[in-house]
């Protein structure tokens, strides 16, 4: 059994990643017209590799720490991903970063891997199957 | 279950901004008011966006309306001395209602609150998609 989860694991944690990014941008998209609001992301091929490297027991995504004085978050500075500002493209008067043309291609970017992704998991699968099936015949 | 904060997120932006629609239509129609019900002449209605902690994860932040605010513009004053209204020099204090900026504050909420239901829709086909692993 732990082989078969195995099998997918990569998969699966790839998509945790697409998921709490899918959050991440959900927020930002919200918080279109929030004053002083930052718009935020985190950098997935870095989580992915994070994760990979054995940190991601610790579940969560931590909130960067760049100075001493920085006080880590609930539990989660350890978490595969770190949370980013995004780069604003062009200021706003209220001090809002978000740029609704680049939340949008990132979340139709971030819903097209997630959808590959479950297609992967779904061949993983279909192969397996058919290693059982063919004993059978 | 990560993705369901984003229906969280995504339904308190909506909330946020038919709130803010409401104000628009409440400015909207009195923009021709003299009075309001205080006795004062009508003041245009604004609300204030606030980013707040939403769902069970610290990535995920939703919208709340934090207060709604008078416009401080002054009144429009008009000159009509036979207005029952006017004051001792003529003038009749209406609304300082912005109509202009009432509308394109309507359409950046209406956009808004498509975007927002946008971004749920492609939530719920995410998680449609995993529902549908290895099936068939």
């Amino acid at each position: 059994m732990n082989a078969i989860a195995q099998h997918v694991a990569v998969y699966s944690q790839a998509m945790n990643l697409r998921t709490q990014r899918h959050q991440v941008l959900a927020s930002n998209v919200a918080n279109a017209d929030t004053p002083h609001y930052k718009a935020r992301d985190f950098n997935f091929a870095q989580a992915m590799q994070n994760a990979m490297g054995g940190r991601m027991d610790a579940g969560g995504i931590g909130l960067a720490r760049t100075a001493a004085g920085h006080l880590d978050g609930a539990g989660g500075s350890s978490g595969p991903a770190q949370l980013q500002y995004r780069q604003e493209t062009q200021s706003a008067v209220d001090g809002n970063t978000v740029d609704m043309d680049v939340e949008r291609t990132q979340i139709a970017e971030n819903a097209m891997q997630y959808q590959i992704l479950t297609q992967l998991i779904g061949d993983k699968f279909k192969g397996l199957r058919s290693a059982l099936a063919s004993t059978n015949s | 279950m990560s993705l369901l904060n984003v229906f969280q997120v995504s339904s308190s932006a909506m909330t946020a901004q038919s709130m803010r629609l409401n104000a628009v239509a409440s400015n909207l129609a009195n923009a021709d008011s003299i009075v309001s019900s205080d006795g004062k002449p009508y003041r245009a209605k604004q609300v204030v966006f606030e980013a707040t902690p939403m769902g069970n994860s610290e990535l995920a932040k939703g919208v709340r309306v934090r207060q709604v605010v008078e416009s401080a513009a002054p009144a429009r004053m008009v000159y009509d001395p036979k207005n029952p209204a006017a004051d001792e020099k003529g003038y009749v204090a209406f609304a300082n209602v912005d109509v202009v900026e009432e509308m394109t504050n309507m359409i950046s909420a209406s956009r808004s609150y498509q975007t927002n239901v946008e971004v749920m829709n492609t939530a719920k086909s995410m998680l449609l998609r995993t529902l549908q692993i290895a099936q068939g």
